[in-house]
């Protein structure tokens, strides 16, 4: 345990370096380095930002992006966890997919947007279908991953206690490869962010890709900006929330930590 | 206290284990020979390498044997066997309860008998307190008695344990010894109990099986005459009990000596 006064330190500490960047930026740019037009400054943005979340429009966009990450991450995630482990659980299994991952896992989900855009229309569908096969390829090799690291033992103790394959799945796989599982979970959120707004600066008309498309084309550089710290701030959360969820269900983890 | 009913009977015939073929092969276990009388406590010991837990794990099922013939019977027993390893093997993402009442939730046990011999199997070995911590919360020897309750609460015609104590410290050891022992003598179970410890072998079993090393085979079958309930720590002080030890270690001895020269050679 350490003092309160250390994590208060240390809690400083993790604020000083993006502070200090904003006000060297600030103050950069305020004395006439760059030109303000292409390069706001720190409070141009802020006061942009303001004025967007007043007039809704950035939560129009930021409503938009966030729905077809989630969406796409659930369709993805869920059948990715499902085939990683039943890959650890059954050779043939593993080496049907083995080559399919090798194969599909290097190639740039943006690279298939126009294929998704030809198979699903220019609508919320095409976006959440590239989400979901960005965010797939990680978590099915973390999943494989940490399931197929479990320790021996926990499959002799599961097989002599007269453990079904339903309840191995279920209560010993599943939660000993719940830990990569989680990791494999937060590349996937990065992915999923990534692939998105890259669909969305050329394929909609609303999202905060759009928006910094759109503001870029316009030459609005401030709004340009307000949209990357949307994202930057999108990820800081979901990132927190996973945090949070990790340490509800791997308490057996995150408290050795 | 009386003992109603009498564990699983093994009878081991011309059991052989091989690994690998070709020129790689590796003779585990040759032509082993066994019976084990229901409710006895077997140990069995041997150097590392003798095959000791590969017939251990064919007994649990784990393996497969190459040849040879295994009956084990164990009729009017819900379970037949339930193993023991030298981890403890706690699963650490159950809560201690859960870890302990996993080999009746996975054959279907009903909840409120599951709670209730959960109870009984947390009393038994003392963890009653400890019901709602995850595996690392608890030390070594704490995880150990949960994997000892796990297999006692499943009520097994067996108990196949595979150097359980062997990462214990010393005074743990003998507490759960002196535990298990009493266990045993008031559930008339079958043990098969596999150590490297001469000295454990004799302070807890029947017999005492000798085995040795590539391949392995049963060397000579001890009998350990002192009688129940034992007072394990009087016992290991008794000069019987000085001299059976040190015969076996003569056994063993010739045995790793031979292994080496053959391997020397």
């Amino acid at each position: 345990m350490s003092e309160p006064s250390e994590k208060w330190r240390e809690r400083l500490l993790y604020l000083i370096s993006p502070i200090g960047l904003l006000l060297l930026w600030q103050i950069l740019v305020g004395l006439g380095f760059g030109d303000r037009r292409f390069i706001p400054t720190p409070s141009d943005i802020a006061a942009r930002f303001w004025q967007l979340t007043l007039s809704g429009e950035l939560a129009v966009n930021t409503l938009a992006t966030l729905w077809r990450v989630v969406a796409g991450f659930v369709i993805g995630v869920v059948p990715a966890i499902a085939v990683g482990l039943f890959m650890a659980m059954f050779r043939p299994v593993r080496i049907f997919f083995d080559p399919l991952i090798a194969a599909l896992f290097p190639i740039p989900k943006v690279a298939l947007m126009p294929l998704f855009l030809l198979a699903f229309g220019f609508g919320d569908a095409s976006k959440i279908a590239l989400v979901a096969t960005g965010v797939f390829f990680p978590v099915i090799v973390n999943t494989y991953a940490g399931a197929a690291n479990i320790e021996k033992i926990y499959w002799d103790v599961s097989r002599n206690y007269g453990a079904s394959l339903w309840v191995m799945f279920t209560r010993v796989v599943f939660f000993g490869a719940l830990p990569m599982i989680f990791a494999g979970l937060r590349i996937a959120v990065a992915v999923a962010f990534i692939v998105l707004v890259a669909a969305e600066f050329v394929s909609t008309k609303v999202g905060i890709g759009y928006m910094i498309w759109n503001s870029w084309e316009l030459l609005q550089v401030d709004t340009m900006f307000v949209g990357i710290v949307m994202i930057g701030l999108l990820g800081l959360v979901t990132s927190a929330l996973l945090t949070e969820l990790e340490r509800k269900v791997i308490p057996w983890k995150t408290e050795e930590r | 206290m009386g003992i109603e009913r009498r564990g699983a009977a093994i009878e081991i015939a011309h059991l052989t284990k091989v690994y690998g073929n070709g020129s790689a092969v590796l003779v585990a276990l040759d032509d082993i020979n066994l019976r084990v009388a229901p409710g006895e406590f077997l140990c069995i010991v041997g150097p590392s390498g003798c095959g000791k837990s590969t017939l251990l794990r064919i007994l649990a099922g784990l393996d497969q044997q190459t040849s040879g013939r295994i009956d084990v019977a164990a009729a009017g027993w819900a379970v037949q066997n339930a193993m023991v390893f030298q981890d403890s093997g706690l699963f650490p993402w159950m809560r201690v309860a859960s870890n302990v009442g996993f080999g009746l939730f996975t054959r279907g046990v009903p909840a409120a008998e599951q709670a209730a011999r959960v109870e009984a199997a947390l009393k038994l070995v003392g963890l009653i307190k400890f019901r709602d911590h995850f595996p690392h919360q608890l030390s070594g020897g704490m995880r150990q008695r949960g994997a000892i309750a796990r297999a006692f609460v499943t009520d097994p015609a067996m108990l196949l344990m595979d150097e359980p104590f062997a990462a214990l410290d010393a005074q743990n050891r003998a507490i759960l010894q002196a535990e298990l022992v009493r266990i045993w003598e008031e559930t008339g179970k079958t043990v098969v109990y596999i150590t490297h410890s001469i000295e454990e072998a004799l302070l807890l079993g029947d017999r005492t099986v000798v085995m040795t090393a590539q391949p392995g085979r049963i060397k000579e079958i001890i009998d350990v005459p002192f009688p129940h309930p034992r007072n394990l720590m009087a016992l290991s002080a008794s000069a019987e009990f000085g001299r059976l030890k040190l015969d076996i270690w003569r056994l063993l001895e010739n045995e790793v000596n031979r292994a080496r020269a053959e391997l020397e050679r």
